[in-house]
Order: structure tokens, then C-alpha cells, then sequence
């Protein structure tokens, strides 16, 4: 039995494009949204509501993602629960077999929608919740939302549906982190995702607002290992050391264009939710082409799938296929180049573009950059 | 529906709303979908688990697989099973009623 998950490498040894087969898919509904979040992991640029595809391309693109043999879908934003059809897309999902995950802040949602959901046949929520003292998850949220967001966690369990937190730790909560460990347990999700904060896009802006301190991550290692023992089969607590903290980079997305695809509120189909900072790449819309077909052939997928287009000193190292060369938006933010080694790795020549913004990390935090939609 | 922190025979093993067994046609291979995670199964886990329906125990599906593989003694299956499932149940995607 294997196992997948976006941080690990995917085993099945096929190179070619035309033989991998993708697991999952972001549907990116909207990019409107309550919250101002500091790190959001939107492009710069948002799509305006009036370049939102309908619903019925959505459903193409459903019904087209379950013909390559993709099996789940997440709908997410922005903020999903801002589209009115977002019970009708659910519905078709689960009609067709896709495994359907709502991933929202939970600040738009009453309890009639979330029993519509559920008999609409979603499967899983995961709730965004920036900390466990009400005053900073709001000062980092930018919105004032967080009783509401305990609230919608209650009525998703009361409905009958699974709940995972998320929880984005940085440098200004990660204090609180045995805390938000006990909120998690308190109310009954099953999983915590202990996220860490990806600086490409809006969130390098704020990037010495929310690095954290070695020691930081160091203690938050020692927690989530003692909690893992002590809430085992209760709570699963996904967690990794943030990349700019370790000598490996992480294996972005289970490799560019090997498992997973995005589509934009707008239509475009990319191989990761960031891929639009590679300012030098076109990426293909739904209204001009198939999903199967932008998988397969295009430009855009097939730039840095496998391992041809690696350089050295990735392209001899014995882990190509393990991070297939780490996060291309990483590479191309922090060096300008966009085939370079991921700088996370100590191997890579850019290694010390890092050394700058970890060397602040103990200094006096500055304020948050927000984002308004 | 209970979380299992240790399995024994006479329980009655399920999935819970949050993970789907499927056969999935493009891989071919049957498949637990669940919270940001696909487990593919192998011949044996997908024999053990199209058995696992919320109706018999533990021991009841060792008993099934043991009629149908008769070449393993009872014992190595009742084994084989238990750790597998358990593996599944420390993720939360086994319960019992």
C-alpha cells in the first residue's frame, strides 16, 4: 500500500508526459474574499469577479478531470462559499466520483448551506484559523472573523462532515501552537495542517513579518512530535520544517505537472497555484482548450515536468526524482531564474539569497503589507 | 462511530464518511480517497478492504480471506489483516459503530 500526499514523491516511474496520470485538482472559484490575508498564496494580479468562468465550464472542467484520471477536488479561492453554485459544483463532482473538499475560511457559511453541501455529497472541510488568541488571528487575517470561524467549525461537525484545520504558523503564532494543537482536538477535526508560510507572490512582501526564528521552529518540531504520540488515531497533524530552514528543498507540487493541476477563477489551467509569478509562461484557458489536452501538450506543463530541463547541479543529483528540483516560483522569485536549483538546497549556487532574510528573523518585526481583494 | 486506537478481532471495522474505497479505472488499481491523501491499494489490502463494509468483524473477514487463500495459514492472515488495518485506524480512516 502506498501512499500519497502533496509532500511526498509520487513512485511510479513513467517520465513521459503522456503516461502520468494526475491525482487532484484546485478549483480556484473566486478570487474574492473577506479576509486581507499578509501570506495569501494568490497571484499578485487578481481576476475580477466579472472574468469568472460559469458554471457550466466548471463542470466541463470536472467531468473532463475525471476522464484523466484525476480523483479529488478542491474548491477553494479566494473565498469558494462566495459563489452561489458552488452547491451545484459539488454536486456534479460527487455525481461523476470525485472526492470533494471545501477549503474556505469559514466566515461566509451558516448552517443551512453546510447541510445543503453535505447532502450535495461533500466530503471534507478545511477551515483556515491564523491563531488561537482571537485579537492576533484577527490582526492577521485582517478581517474580524474568528468567533464566527469557531462557530462554522461547530456546525460542520454538528452536520456530520469532517474538518481539518489549517493553520498557517509563522513567527507572530507560533507560540501558541500547543494551543491551537488543543483548539483542534476541542473542536474534533481530524487532521491539523500546520502550514508554513510560502514567500513567492504577495507573501514576500511580508517575508520578515513572518519568518520564524530557528529556535522557533526547533520547539514546534518537540510539540507536534509529543502531540502526535499523545492524540494518535485522534488527531493527525500534518507538519513540515519550512523549507528555508532545511538543506533539501521540498518536492514542489510531487513534481511540476506530475500530479496536480489548478484552474484560475478565470479559466487557466496551470501545474500549481503560484505558477503565474513565471511571468514568461503562457498558460492555456479552458475556453480555448481541453483539460486533457493542456495536461498532455502544452507548453506550460510540460516546461519543467521530469528532469530534461534541469540544469546542474540538479540534473546529476541523485534526488531529481525524489524533489524533482524543488519549487520553480521559489527559484524564479528569490534568483530571477527560473531554472536554477531551488535556493533551499545546499547545493544550489543561490544558497545564500537566503542567508539575508534568515539573518533578519530575530529582529524587530515589522507591520503587515495586507491585501484587500 | 468510535476512533480505534487498538484493533481486536471481534470489532466491526468501517470507513468513515471521510474516506471512499473505489476502483479507479485509470489506474487500475483500487483506491481509498481521503483529506489530502490517496492510498493505492495492493491485491492484498484491496481484498481486505472490499470487505470491510460495517457489517462483520475482524475476525469474519480473516475468515473469508483464509476460504479464498488457502495457501496462507489462518494465523499469518489474521496478522496481516490486523496490521493493516490498524495502520489505516491510526490515520482515523478505520472506526467501528
Amino acid at each position: 500500500m502506498s501512499e500519497i500526499s502533496q509532500d511526498k514523491s509520487f513512485s511510479t516511474p513513467e517520465k513521459r508526459s503522456k503516461t502520468l496520470i494526475p491525482y487532484a485538482m484546485l478549483c480556484e472559484l473566486t478570487h474574492r474574499c473577506p479576509l486581507a490575508c499578509p501570506y495569501c498564496s494568490n497571484p499578485v494580479q487578481l481576476e475580477l469577479k466579472s472574468n469568472e468562468i460559469s458554471t457550466d465550464l466548471w463542470k466541463k472542467a470536472l467531468s473532463d478531470a475525471v476522464k484523466i484520471g484525476i480523483l479529488q477536488a478542491h474548491f477553494s479561492g479566494g473565498e469558494p462559499t462566495a459563489r452561489k453554485d458552488l452547491e451545484e459544483l459539488v454536486s456534479h463532482a460527487s455525481k461523476i466520483g470525485l472526492y470533494t473538499n471545501l477549503i474556505t475560511s469559514g466566515v461566509l457559511i451558516n448552517e443551512d448551506r453546510l447541510k445543503k453541501l453535505y447532502d450535495a455529497g461533500l466530503d471534507h472541510v478545511q477551515v483556515s484559523i491564523q491563531d488561537t488568541d482571537p485579537e492576533n488571528s484577527e490582526k492577521i487575517a485582517g478581517f474580524k472573523g474568528h468567533q464566527k470561524k469557531i462557530t462554522t467549525c461547530g456546525l460542520i461537525r454538528k452536520v456530520g462532515l469532517p474538518l481539518t484545520i489549517n493553520s498557517v504558523m509563522h513567527r507572530q503564532n507560533l507560540h501558541n501552537l500547543k494551543d491551537m494543537i488543543n483548539l483542534a482536538v476541542q473542536l474534533d477535526a481530524e487532521r491539523l495542517e500546520v502550514a508554513q508560510v510560502q514567500y513567492y507572490g504577495w507573501a514576500l512582501k511580508n517575508q520578515t513579518a513572518f519568518l520564524p526564528t530557528r529556535k522557533q521552529l526547533d520547539d514546534a518540531t518537540i510539540i507536534v512530535e509529543e502531540a502526535r504520540k499523545k492524540y494518535k488515531g485522534i488527531l493527525a497533524i500534518d507538519y513540515v520544517v519550512p523549507d528555508y530552514y532545511a538543506k533539501k528543498p521540498k518536492s514542489c507540487m510531487g513534481g511540476w505537472g506530475r500530479q496536480f493541476l489548478n484552474i484560475t477563477p478565470a479559466g487557466k489551467v496551470l501545474p500549481c497555484h503560484a505558477a503565474e509569478s513565471l511571468d514568461f509562461l503562457n498558460f492555456e484557458n479552458l475556453k480555448e482548450k481541453s483539460l486533457a489536452w493542456i495536461w498532455e501538450h502544452s507548453e506550460s506543463f510540460n516546461r519543467f515536468r521530469g528532469t530534461d530541463w534541469m540544469p546542474e547541479p540538479c540534473r546529476s543529483c541523485d534526488r531529481r526524482e525524489i524533489d524533482w528540483g524543488g519549487c520553480r516560483c521559489q527559484a524564479f522569485a528569490l534568483t530571477g531564474n527560473a531554472d536554477a536549483a531551488d535556493p533551499t538546497c545546499e547545493f544550489s549556487p543561490y544558497r545564500k539569497v537566503l542567508d539575508e532574510p534568515l539573518s533578519k528573523a530575530g529582529n524587530k518585526t515589522p507591520e503587515f503589507v495586507y491585501r484587500k481583494f | 462511530m468510535n476512533k480505534l486506537t487498538k484493533l481486536e478481532l471481534s470489532h466491526i471495522p468501517k470507513l468513515p464518511r471521510h474516506a471512499k474505497l473505489r476502483f479507479d479505472e485509470a489506474r487500475k488499481k483500487w483506491i481509498i480517497n481521503a483529506p489530502e491523501r490517496v492510498f493505492e491499494l495492493d491485491e492484498i489490502a484491496a481484498e481486505v478492504m472490499q470487505l470491510v463494509n460495517g457489517n462483520i468483524s475482524i475476525n469474519s473477514i480473516v475468515d473469508s480471506l483464509h476460504n479464498k487463500f488457502k495457501e496462507a495459514s489462518r494465523e499469518q492472515i489474521s496478522k496481516d489483516v490486523i496490521i493493516m488495518l490498524q495502520s489505516l485506524a491510526d490515520k482515523g480512516f478505520i472506526v467501528s459503530e
